[in-house]
């Protein structure tokens, strides 16, 4: 019997994956949720209290407070939003554009395929991160400008990997006979070429989220990201970076949030992309 | 030898594209490289004189030929906050980097590479889970929170290694490095100098194991599922058919065979180093170009961070250079392509 919740049974399906789901289930929890569930949360939101700071964990404050006396679960609580929107939203557009891009180019083939491929190597020619390190800095540090940032380094992958498939799909007899017949271009895009890249393009998906979660931390720690006092992962343990020997909870909890996030992202990718392609699952 | 030719024309295109997309976002998007280089306090005149002097007043694409020209001949600008030439500041700079890519990835795939053979020989046993979960913590870990964490256990606590730096800094009195290659490990190894060889090492332990916690992950995913995967193939089951040792039929067989894409991985998770190394510095307070591109960056100097990103983009393609004739190495189909 597969039920419509069946589906999704892969979340589950090993201990170490039941874990991630359950984390994931958190973040997602304290981003909805996280002013109600804080247990301070004018200080989440950043009002500070100077009397009381770098108390280690505790009854009190679970997870200590930091140098403005702020307490440190309810800035952590509130640093899940930031960092899933930013995730979802560097995934999405970098989706969105590079599945246009790519379902344009496999399509159509010629000079036009040509040209996207060509533009989307060259911004694949830098390391990994360098390019939006660099976008970053010269748009001017910020959470917004992280983001389209990370979108400018990012959607080139997605252009290649629709592309590719795009590509195979086109030359399917369906798809001919299709054109054939006299069947628009943007009915074929959507009904079969569009329909046959999801699958790829959800494990893609699931597989960058958590790596996107990575890269915008990295930005905010040295500095380029989330600007003080918003509450940022990368950007908190950047702040408790030189009180690590003494005040250690501030950056050690920080930066395991976003540890936790991103593992458990990274999990649940791999089981998804178990479940899609059962060859790899299979090894 | 025509696919040598190939690579390198295309490599060739790469970085010409590279200059320009460097060029472009250092040149369009700031609001004034005049103001960046004289301060928000100048005058009006001032600047528009120092735009001439800079050749800001000429055309993008007059601007970007007199750049490329200027780079070619070993002329890359002079770096906005130290007022030294990028070019020499780079070579100063790269040598401590060198090294420590060099310990970082050395690590990485002689535990990674090992750790993924040993998991793929236990499959689905507990052994396997155990690497699986150290492979996945590895490439989820954010390089920076590492570096902190390590320096808070083993510097911090227990002492047992340096938090900072590359050498103690009496170091150049007891014992200066004669200045042979550059490189200063290596240096201090061939002139003889053996206690800074150690101190040398010992600083490198914490900064390497950092930098290397990523590929260390990525490479034992892939060395597990490749050799799995050749390991299912019909002529190993021929092999064991024929009576063939089980370690003659791993080791010989499978191994040789999974190698093409560990090495692609390898190369992958060096061009992933380059960027790593960035934050890794920034820790540990590391005298490399890692840390010289995070101040560039912050301090938004200009002419630096071209010269960085320039220099990255050649990094990452001799990567793959050096990648694809390894690949030609073990698998001599690819010269038939």
């Amino acid at each position: 019997m597969k039920t419509r919740l069946g589906r999704f049974s892969f979340l589950v399906k090993d201990p170490l994956t039941t874990i991630a789901t359950v984390m994931m289930s958190i973040f997602i929890g304290a981003a909805i949720f996280g002013p109600w569930i804080a247990p301070f949360p004018k200080e989440g939101a950043g009002e500070t209290n100077v009397d009381n700071i770098y108390i280690g964990p505790g009854w009190h404050h679970l997870l200590g407070t930091d140098e403005l006396g702020r307490d440190l679960l309810s800035r952590i609580i509130y640093g899940a939003r930031p960092a899933l929107l930013i995730a979802l939203a560097v995934v999405g557009f970098a989706a969105i554009i590079g599945t246009l891009l790519g379902l344009i180019a496999g399509y159509r083939g010629g000079w036009i395929d040509n040209v996207i491929m060509r533009v989307s190597e060259l911004f694949l020619s830098f390391p990994p991160l360098l390019l939006s390190l660099v976008a970053v800095t010269f748009l001017g540090p910020g959470l917004v400008n992280a983001l389209i940032a990370l979108i400018i380094s990012w959607w080139p992958w997605y252009a290649r990997l629709i592309r590719v498939e795009a590509n195979i799909v086109r030359t399917k007899p369906y798809v001919e006979i299709s054109a054939a017949m006299g069947v628009p271009d943007r009915i074929i895009i959507v009904r079969h070429i569009l329909r046959n890249v999801t699958t790829p393009l959800i494990v893609q998906v699931a597989a960058d989220l958590g790596t996107v979660i990575l890269a915008a931390g990295s930005l905010a720690f040295i500095g380029l990201g989330a600007q003080p006092p918003a509450a940022d992962w990368g950007l908190m343990v950047a702040q408790g970076r030189n009180l690590i020997f003494d005040q250690w909870w501030i950056s050690t909890f920080s930066g395991l949030a976003i540890f936790l996030a991103v593992l458990s992202f990274n999990i649940i990718g791999d089981a998804l992309r178990d479940h899609f392609d059962p060859r790899i699952a299979r090894q | 030898m025509r696919i040598l030719w190939n690579r390198l024309s295309s490599a060739l295109l790469v970085l010409c594209a590279a200059s320009f997309i460097t060029f472009t976002l250092a040149r369009v998007i700031p609001s004034d490289p005049a103001l960046a280089y004289i301060g928000p306090k100048a005058t009006a005149a001032d600047s528009a004189k120092l735009r001439i002097t800079l050749g800001l007043d000429q055309p993008i694409p007059v601007q970007y030929v007199k750049y490329v020209w200027q780079t070619l001949h070993g002329n890359w600008g002079y770096s906005l906050s130290t007022k030294q030439p990028v070019l020499q500041e780079i070579i100063d700079r790269l040598p401590a980097t060198l090294e420590l890519i060099f310990f970082a990835m050395s690590f990485a795939v002689i535990f990674g590479v090992a750790m993924g053979v040993y998991a793929a020989k236990y499959r689905g046993r507990f052994q396997d889970s155990v690497i699986r979960i150290m492979a996945i913590a590895g490439v989820s870990m954010p390089a920076f929170w590492l570096g902190l964490l390590l320096q808070m256990l083993f510097a911090g606590r227990l002492t047992w290694f340096p938090a900072t730096g590359q050498f103690d800094i009496d170091l150049k009195y007891d014992n200066p490095i004669t200045k042979v290659t550059g490189f200063p490990v290596f240096d201090s190894l061939i002139t003889g100098n053996f206690a800074a060889t150690i101190n040398g090492l010992h600083h490198m332990v914490l900064p390497a194991l950092t930098l290397s916690a990523y590929s260390f992950g990525l490479l034992s995913r892939m060395a597990r599922a490749n050799l799995l995967e050749v390991m299912s193939q019909d002529y190993i089951k021929v092999a064991r058919a024929y009576g063939l040792s089980e370690r003659l039929v791993f080791f010989k067989l499978a191994l040789r065979n999974a190698l093409p894409p560990i090495v692609t991985v390898t190369g992958l998770s060096t061009a992933y180093l380059i960027t790593g190394t960035f934050f890794v510095e920034q820790v540990y307070n590391w005298p490399g170009i890692g840390s010289f591109a995070v101040n560039s960056l912050l301090s938004i100097d200009y002419p630096a961070i071209m010269g960085i990103t320039l220099l990255a983009a050649i990094g990452y393609l001799v990567i793959n250079f050096i990648v694809d004739l390894i690949h030609a190495k073990l698998d001599p189909r690819v010269w038939m392509r």
